[in-house]
């Protein structure tokens, strides 16, 4: 006869000292783990409650300005340094860690309209209200010396807006016209202009280096190419756009902010119908900013609140907004991709968090793994009606709400109308178009 | 050779993967040559085997079928996550590799049945520690006994009709608690932990603490004849006396259900541990299915032609065993509600009991026989084991993790070796006999922190994960149903009735047929496309049917 009993020794499973970790064999066969299913799916409902309970994404608030903020910029090389321009044309470097004002300078009387920061991290050009485009230096002039700037340019026009180049030396400034300048020369080395009355924005694409963009009051978005004599081509929409913003990893996106409520991503290779259209903010956008990954952008705007969405899909995935922020102004995603900072007009800049539930600092390894799966589990389970109704919660302040569900009936009640006049009338007379179709007007070479 | 081959033994007997990889690849050449490292390492062929063979749970689930109008975006992502599961797989059947122990066996000689090898005559063949696991309690006094295992297979909890409730650890044969209640004990259970126990006692049910100490009278529980506990939805489903099968949840200590199975007494229960769905047996030899969101059984199915004594489910919950009064003894694939084979039992089986392994143990009378490979679809003769004893068989039950069985009797308990019958690698996330007392208390935790709710249990466990096909339709169907009438519908047309004098009925009459007419044309028009469409559907299928796909490259093909 030939028998063996099951016999397991002590000393393979128990561990040896107390200072020893415990031993876990592991079987993996699924009879032993019944239940997968269900108990996957409450895990992901905790996770999701979890991520709710954790949502606190407001860290700070830098005050000091003395008037409403018009513009934000970020170091070119430092994550710690931010500099902001007020409405009174003081401008004021700020360390993001110590929460505290470097440096206040006086740069221009009335509105700071544009500040950009140099690529090599060195300087920075303002340009504001009194025509003037100046140039100063990232480091404080020492004890006792008078803030100067390093130059000063005198224009014609007031400037709204400043973009610099991203290798050479060249910078782009708009305002009745779209001018290039050279940091050497005291005059534009080209002057774009389509017959329009003024521009409110430029920006450099920071991949392909060449080329522009800039919001004009004609309601259109006019691209240009540093190489060529002329404007390439302009797309006009229904109304004006505020900012656009170029995504940082795909050449060919931007994104406009417009004044009717919405967000456009265009192609530049197709600009005939935006690639998405963004909808969700309840009043005029007024700034957007691209996340270094180029996967989701934020939007500030006048109904004071700012707004993450993801590149490619139409409703934002995250509101942030408090009582005492009033209307957003601009809007920066910081370079590291973990914060989003926002001046509004009651003087404050804030600073927030891009993913409202992520714990800051060092994490241990253990910590990084039950975020990575709760965020899996999340994933997993998005469209189970449970899991979304939760995930899908924000509060938002009352009037706001008001005005979502007033402008979900109008809407509403359009597209009645639309179906009503397409039913009474020839059939193919009045044609169906999609959203995206509806905002473009003409697109013109 | 010999000493080499003594080197291997000790090394074979390591749970370090490296080693057993060199080995296999040393080892490939001789075993091939001859049986030499068979004789020598035993655990080296079964290694090798299952290596070459495809693991047994390999393949798990069927392919997702791409819509046909899918977008690319949906038929990649499909795509990525079936790679990343078919991945995920694989490594866990690659784990398999690893699994330090290996299962009991019994094989007899030549012309030896096994089922004539005596518990002494395994006690002596074993060594010592297996052999201490055939033991007996004399306990007559008290009358025939239930048992329980805890669900690591530490702790026995021994309940006698006439009121003895004990707990003990087997292996060490420590007495934890032991106490009389003085009233009838129809069944006992363990709950989540070897912390508290439940006591169905005459009237009530009971709750004791792990030391005997009295926690709770559950009133709202009375004449509880049989109780099973769902570890992972941590609910206590009890069967009574006056037919109501009642779900007490115990983390938060409420009743979830109360079903009134309307079936008379219940004294034959079985809980499938694949999907938490009790199974009743009644004496007009149905088996019925239950869940706590249904009023009614899930299904109800005729299994013999006397009443049911008894029945079994298997941990994957495809077969349900079930023995009669008609002295059968079935087999069900549960999966399919079909019949897979039957046999006589002369004496009928008054208690069944599943292992981890698949045996079955069948209690009749004073006599208890182990069949092995009774689930599959060959009927099988004659049985593995037998054991004898002295009082009339009450509770059976087999510890998991071990290969021993639990036999509650007139006469006390025994216990019994049955080699194979227990899972030889516990997973120490789930069950681990060895944890230690912080182990538990983090166990516990993250138990009750995914402690699946009730509403979820159903025939199909992995229901979650599918796709829902209820279409609109159907849902709008039965929201007309509930609602009495259709809310989508369009409002009845009322006609303006402040017209300026033209508002005469006959003229408010004109108007309304002038609406029914736009709504009849709208219909016909809708069901004359739908005509076309299907015309036109027809002759394409016709004329391909006629002209065949014909390509100038047809000749070339075979």
């Amino acid at each position: 006869m030939k028998v063996k009993v099951l016999c397991r020794n002590p000393d393979d499973y128990v561990r040896e000292t107390t200072r020893d970790i415990q031993r876990v064999p592991r079987n993996y066969d699924p009879t032993l783990h019944p239940f997968e299913v269900p108990r996957e799916y409450t895990r992901a409902l905790n996770a999701t409650k979890l991520e709710r309970v954790f949502a606190k994404p407001f860290v700070a608030s830098l005050d000091g300005h003395r008037d409403g903020i018009s513009c934000i910029t970020k170091h070119a090389k430092s994550l710690s340094t931010i500099i902001s321009g007020a409405c009174d044309g003081e401008v004021k470097v700020w360390n993001l860690p110590r929460q505290e004002c470097l440096r206040t300078v006086q740069a221009h009387e009335g509105f700071v309209r544009g500040i950009c920061s140099r690529f090599c991290g060195t300087s920075f050009f303002t340009v504001g209200d009194d025509k003037t485009i100046k140039q100063w230096n990232w480091e404080a002039p020492g004890y006792g010396v008078r803030e100067e700037p390093i130059n000063t340019i005198l224009g014609k026009a007031v400037f709204t807006g400043i973009d610099h180049h991203q290798r050479e030396g060249t910078f782009v400034t708009c305002g009745q016209t779209v001018d290039i300048w050279d940091e050497q020369r005291s005059s534009p080395i080209r002057s774009f202009s389509w017959g329009v009355d003024s521009f409110s924005c430029v920006r450099y694409n920071p991949v392909e280096t060449e080329l522009l963009a800039s919001c004009a009051s004609d309601r259109s978005v006019v691209l240009y190419d540093t190489r060529e004599s002329a404007p390439l081509r302009k797309v006009i929409m229904q109304l004006r756009s505020n900012t656009l913003c170029w995504n940082p990893m795909e050449a060919y996106y931007f994104t406009c902010a417009n004044e009717d409520y919405n967000l456009y991503t265009y192609d530049i290779r197709h600009l005939d119908v935006p690639v998405t259209v963004h909808m969700d903010h309840v009043s005029a956008v007024l700034d957007v900013d691209y996340s270094p990954t180029g996967r989701e952008f934020v939007s500030a705007s006048f109904d004071k609140t700012i707004r993450i969405f993801p590149k490619d899909k139409g409703h934002s995935r995250e509101v942030y907004h408090t009582k005492r922020m009033q209307h957003v102004i601009c809007v920066r995603w910081s370079a590291d991709n973990k914060y989003v900072l926002s001046g509004s007009d009651e003087m404050n800049i804030r600073l927030w968090k891009a993913n409202a539930s992520e714990k800051l600092g060092l994490l241990s390894a253990r910590e990084k793994a039950a975020t990575h799966y709760n965020k899996k589990l999340i994933e997993k389970f998005q469209h189970h009606p449970q899991v979304r109704r939760i995930a899908r919660h924000r509060h938002l302040p009352g009037d706001i709400l008001k005005q979502k569900r007033e402008l979900r009936e109008m809407r509403e009640a359009q597209r009645r109308k639309e179906q009503n006049v397409r039913k009474h009338s020839k059939p193919g007379s009045v044609p169906l178009l999609t959203e995206k179709e509806k905002h473009v007007v003409a697109v013109v070479e | 050779m010999l000493v080499f081959g003594f080197w291997t033994t000790k090394i074979c007997n390591t749970r370090n993967c490296f080693n057993k990889i060199v080995l296999i690849a040393l080892f490939s050449l001789t075993f091939h040559c001859n049986g030499f490292a068979s004789i020598v390492c035993p655990d080296l062929k079964k290694i090798l085997t299952k290596f070459d063979s495809p693991s047994r749970w390999f393949m798990l689930g069927k392919k997702c079928k791409v819509p046909a109008g899918a977008r690319e975006r949906l038929k990649e992502a499909i795509a990525i996550s079936e790679a990343m599961s078919e991945h995920a797989q694989k490594q866990a059947a690659r784990y398999d590799l690893l699994l330090p122990e290996d299962a009991g066996f019994l094989e007899g000689d030549e012309d030896e049945d096994t089922n004539t090898i005596s518990q002494a005559d395994i006690a002596d063949a074993v060594d010592i520690t297996s052999g201490s696991k055939y033991f007996n309690l004399h306990l007559s006094q008290f009358g025939p006994y239930r048992l329980d295992y805890s669900r690591t297979g530490r702790n026995l909890l021994v309940g006698g009709k006439k009121g003895h409730v004990a707990c003990i650890d087997w292996q060490t044969k420590d007495l934890k608690c032991e106490m009389n209640v003085m009233e009838t004990v129809n069944d006992v259970k363990w709950l989540h932990t070897e912390a508290m126990f439940a006591v169905a006692q005459k009237r009530w049910l009971y709750i004791y603490d792990s030391k005997g100490v009295e926690l709770h009278c559950v009133k709202k529980f009375n004449d509880v004849l049989r109780m099973q506990f769902l570890p992972y939805h941590f609910l206590l489903a009890t069967a009574s006396a006056t037919g109501f099968l009642q779900y007490l949840d115990v983390s938060i200590g409420k009743e979830v259900a109360a079903i009134c199975t309307k079936m008379g007494r219940l004294d034959v229960m079985a809980q499938n541990p694949h999907n938490a769905v009790i199974h009743l047996g009644h004496p007009n030899g149905t088996v019925s299915l239950w869940s706590p969101n249904q009023k009614e059984s899930l299904v109800k199915m005729l299994c013999h032609r006397g009443a049911v004594r008894s029945l079994a489910v298997d941990k994957t919950g495809t077969y349900m065993v079930t023995s009669g009064l008609d002295r059968k003894l079935k087999v069900y694939d549960i999966r399919a509600f079909k019949p897979l084979h039957s046999c006589f039992l002369p004496a009928g089986a008054s208690c069944l009991s599943l292992s981890q392994r698949g045996l079955l143990s069948a209690a009749t009378g004073e006599i208890v026989q182990v069949y092995q490979n009774v689930l599959g679809s060959n009927p099988v003769s004659k049985p593995y084991m037998a054991h004898r004893l002295r009082g009339q068989i009450w509770g059976l039950a087999y510890c998991p993790f071990e290969d021993v069985l639990g036999i509650g009797h007139g006469e006390g308990f025994t216990s019994m070796i049955v080699p194979g019958a227990g899972e030889p690698n516990f997973d120490a996330l789930d069950t681990n006999p060895y944890r230690s007392h912080k182990q538990r208390q983090e166990w516990e935790v993250k138990a009750l922190l995914e402690k699946v709710q009730p509403e979820l249990i159903g025939l199909d466990p992995g229901q979650l994960s599918k796709v829902d096909q209820a279409s609109f339709e159907q849902r709008h169907k039965e929201q007309i149903e509930a609602l009495g009438f259709d809310p989508l519908a369009k409002d009845k047309f009322k006609p303006r009735t402040k017209k300026k004098g033209r508002s005469s009925a006959g003229a408010i009459e004109k108007r309304k047929r002038k609406v029914a007419h736009e709504d009849q044309r709208d219909e016909i028009r809708q069901s004359v496309q739908e005509r076309t469409e299907r015309e036109k559907e027809l002759k394409e299928k016709s004329n391909e049917k006629k002209l065949g796909n014909k390509s100038t490259l047809d000749r070339f093909r075979k």
